[in-house]
């Protein structure tokens, strides 16, 4: 098990440093510096110019410019964010919580309604139950996640008041501060009457939205992987032996019906924390997508290339964990048969 | 009955929880963007600018809701010699903000004034290179070849010595580049390390004191009870940092925020029938103009550029592309802004005169030129694109192939500078409401168009009056001559003046006292919530 950790870590070397090179030359590909992006119809003089390119490094050949951003984030250095002058490791830190706070309770809501309702869609293969919940989780799947927010909004904050329209907390009534940066946890540790139910109902919206595509996906996977399993002679034999459905289902046919589940579960967690940007934008959720995006258009080279760095690098390491989780659960995988 | 206890502690929470805090009065704006810092003299958008301005002030002040320059954190001033020499005397009193860490034990005095313009000027100032040390701004307005020197007279009395005698400083001095820092408080974080903090928590004199900010959630301020101007009439501001416009419009309709910056174009109409909101609009101060290269033939001759300005339906471009957020413009400045020529008489749409005015002046048609387009989307124009391409099928009809050209937004600017092109859009965003911040896009030095000058036209009447403008130190003396400068550019048409944007702001029914800034600002100070 411990070879079988090592060699996948070992793996996630090249990926690194593929990574250190798309996200270093994605950014030069966009038309634009950082120093031009800034000037507007004023102009700029060329001895500003050549004066602030020469401050960033720009007038540096680009393989030099590579290697020194190779040694800085070897040396755990993500450089100084350009538009704000933070340093791109704190602002990463600031903004993380509330992306993994919101994808956790997004996948919350995918797993918790997508596996059982996979699950019953199999058993009851070709019924209406099926025929409707694939129709519903086609629908999720397919759903453009723009227009889906904002039709929540409208309906669900402005026209029935039940949740608020945006935001981490009812920042009229309620002000604490934010040392771990997770809202629930703030909340708790403020010790405001109301402040963790306040957080809770900012949260319901965007998790939906956010989980609405891996549920479908986690539905239907959770479905075909059943009736895989249900067609199994294990299954026949324990419905002979004459064990409860519960039992034959819940317990001998779901738990190894999960396996490729997982792996999709883990698929979705990696792109929830990197691709919430259009959840992160409707419901300004301050989390690190909508960084991202400020960062490229602004040319912010440090924020984007630190903050793609880090992302992948979870990214990288939950895939990690899923798959020595994948190969703990399933010894198959462990030893490469 | 476990479910039931559960439901009613969270009801209870929720009852709870509407209450607190319910005493204090609070204003929330849902604000567009999260700020860069709190330093308006490092900052370039309006979106930084907008955060840092609750905090500070200026030695002098655009009057809320107009561009009229009055009197900040001078009380008033002097200008002598011929307009090289102003002389501010600074208000007494004046108290600046305490953070957790600092308590200023001194009021404001010329020492403050001389440390914020000192930082953006002097490259050994210890503050010149904190946090990037570019003052952008502080360059764009050419503060660096207008002022000689800035002299502290008495702890009071400031003196800024000018290279060249310039009135117009005065509505540079009110831009937010220009805000004024304690300069206790700058040496307080040099000596303790930390000076980039200075740009982060900012400490002003302003309306509201900084008290907390959370990047891309929300920026909080108090009332700062003992600000000399116009007062706070809520005890907390409140930014909330809503970058999506439609979900700005949604938590305004919740009275999730009661200020609503930038709403879409497309939102306007459902919002104006609602009883619940209050939209109010302003002409931008800015303008999108269509660029005739007047070096190079046939626009080399007047009476071209004058059938070319008959011949396209900016009606139509305004209906379509603006969709309705736009007016016609018929001179460089919007008609806010002092100065404004209402009696020149607008080119009309009349395609068969222009084609005989074309013929007259010997242009055979059909005739090939080039239209370059912007690549982006500005403030005064909303899709150069579209805007070319009805341009290009307007020109079809009075027989001239307009080809569409573009480049990336840096080099396009670079090119129109340089003059490479025949035609092209290009536009302005007015920095202060000074009109010389207009005409100067006009100006030339010894014959020769300044880089800004986009169609590279001079005359010499236009630019002996703009100079001349620069030294007068009255207003009305000054309107007069930029009112006879808009009739020669009108008669001249350099370029084709397309449209000033209309800047649409809403908010709830509830908000009094809050008026819309022809400069695009938002102010909070003497705004309340019923």
């Amino acid at each position: 098990m411990l070879i079988y950790f090592f060699r996948r870590l070992a793996l996630t070397i090249p990926t690194f440093v593929a990574l250190m090179f798309v996200t270093f030359a994605a950014i030069r590909l966009v038309p634009g510096d950082p120093v031009e992006v800034r000037v507007g119809e004023h102009g700029i003089s060329p001895e500003r110019l050549a004066f602030f390119r020469h401050q960033l490094g720009l007038d540096q050949p680009l393989w030099k410019q590579f290697l020194d951003y190779c040694w800085q984030i070897l040396h755990g250095d993500f450089g100084v964010s350009l538009s704000t002058q933070a340093k791109v490791l704190t602002e990463f830190f600031t903004l993380f919580p509330a992306t993994i706070e919101l994808t956790f309770f997004a996948m919350m809501f995918a797993v918790l309604i997508g596996v059982p309702a996979g699950a019953a869609a199999a058993v009851n293969r070709g019924g209406i139950f099926d025929q409707v919940l694939m129709s519903i989780s086609l629908f999720g799947y397919s759903m453009p996640i723009f227009w889906w927010g904002l039709m929540l909004i409208m309906f669900v904050s402005v026209q029935l008041g039940w949740t608020p329209v945006s935001g981490r907390v009812d920042l009229i009534n309620y002000y604490y501060d934010t040392p771990t940066g997770f809202m629930l946890i703030d909340a708790a540790l403020s010790d405001q009457p109301g402040a963790v139910w306040d957080a809770l109902h900012h949260l319901i919206l965007p998790a939906i939205v956010l989980g609405t595509v891996p549920l479908g996906v986690i539905a239907r996977m959770t479905r075909s992987s059943m009736l895989e399993v249900l067609s199994e002679d294990y299954v026949r034999t324990a419905r002979a032996k004459g064990l409860s459905p519960f039992r034959v289902i819940g317990l001998h046919a779901l738990r190894n019906a999960l396996l490729p589940v997982v792996t999709v579960i883990g698929l979705s967690v990696s792109s929830l924390l990197a691709g919430a940007v259009l959840t992160e934008t409707i419901f300004s959720w301050p989390g690190i997508g909508h960084w991202l995006i400020d960062s490229i258009n602004r040319r912010d080279y440090p924020a984007l290339q630190g903050g793609v760095m880090l992302v992948s690098t979870v990214v990288i390491l939950v895939n990690l964990f899923v798959d020595v989780f994948y190969g703990a659960i399933n010894p198959r995988i462990r030893h490469g048969r | 009955m476990r479910t039931a206890a559960w439901v009613s502690l969270g009801l209870s929470a929720l009852l709870l929880g509407s209450t607190a805090g319910a005493s204090a009065k609070t204003l929330v704006y849902c604000s567009e963007g999260s700020p860069e810092n709190f330093q308006p003299a490092i900052n370039t958008t309006g979106t930084s600018f907008d955060a840092a301005r609750p905090v500070y002030n200026r030695l002098t002040e655009f009057k809320r809701g107009t561009t009229e320059v009055v009197p900040g954190l001078a009380e008033s001033w002097e200008v002598t010699d011929g307009g090289s020499t102003i002389t501010f005397h600074l208000r007494k009193g004046v108290k600046f903000h305490s953070t957790k860490e600092f308590k200023p034990t001194r009021d404001f005095n010329a020492d403050d004034v001389i440390f914020s313009f000192d930082r953006q000027w002097k490259p050994d100032h210890p503050y010149a290179k904190v946090s990037g040390g570019k003052y952008d701004y502080f360059n764009d307005m050419d503060m660096p070849s207008i002022l000689d020197t800035i002299e502290k007279k008495d702890p009071y009395t400031v003196v800024f010595h000018l290279k060249t005698p310039n009135v117009a400083i005065l509505a540079n001095l009110a831009m937010d580049f220009a805000a004024i820092s304690s300069a206790e408080y700058g040496d307080f974080l040099l000596k303790k390390g930390t000076p980039e903090q200075l740009d982060q928590v900012p400490v002003g004199t302003g309306p509201f004191s900084f008290v907390t900010y959370q990047k891309d959630a929300v920026i909080r301020y108090k009332k700062n009870p003992d600000y000399y101007g116009e007062k706070a009439l809520v005890d907390d501001l409140v930014f909330a940092i809503t970058p999506d416009a439609t979900s700005r419009y949604a938590k305004l309709k919740a009275g999730e925020c009661q200020v609503n910056g930038y709403p879409r174009p497309a939102d306007l109409p459902e919002m104006q029938k609602d009883p619940s909101l209050k939209v109010i609009s302003a002409s931008g101060l800015n303008i999108a103009y269509w660029a005739f290269n007047n070096t190079k033939p046939p626009f080399d001759k007047k009476e071209v550029r004058q059938a070319l300005s008959m011949s396209i339906d900016r009606d139509a471009i305004i209906r379509d592309v603006y969709l309705g957020a736009g007016v016609k413009a018929k001179t460089l400045i919007p008609a806010t802004m002092w100065s404004y020529n209402d009696s020149i008489v607008d080119y009309p749409y009349d395609p068969e005169k222009a084609k005989k005015m074309l013929a007259d002046a010997g242009v055979k048609t059909p005739i090939d030129i080039d239209l370059w387009y912007m690549p982006v989307q500005r403030p005064y124009n909303p899709n150069g694109k579209r805007i070319g391409e009805m341009m290009q099928s307007d020109l079809a009809k009075v027989g001239v192939n307009a080809k569409l050209v573009t480049y990336e937004w840096g080099e396009y600017r670079k090119r129109l500078q340089n003059a490479e092109d025949t035609t092209g859009q290009m536009g302005w965003t007015g920095d202060n409401g000074d009109p010389d911040n207009f005409f100067f896009l006009l100006a030339c030095n010894d014959g020769h168009a300044v880089q800004n000058n986009i169609p590279k036209w001079c005359n010499t009447e236009f630019n002996d009056l703009l100079v001349k403008a620069r030294v007068i130190p009255d207003q009305a003396g000054r309107a007069k001559l930029y009112s006879r400068m808009q009739e020669i550019e009108h008669d001249e048409a350099p370029s084709l003046l397309l449209a000033h944007s209309t800047v649409f702001e809403a908010t709830s029914a509830k908000v009094t006292g809050y008026l819309q800034s022809p400069l695009g600002t938002h102010a909070f100070e003497g705004v309340d919530v019923k």
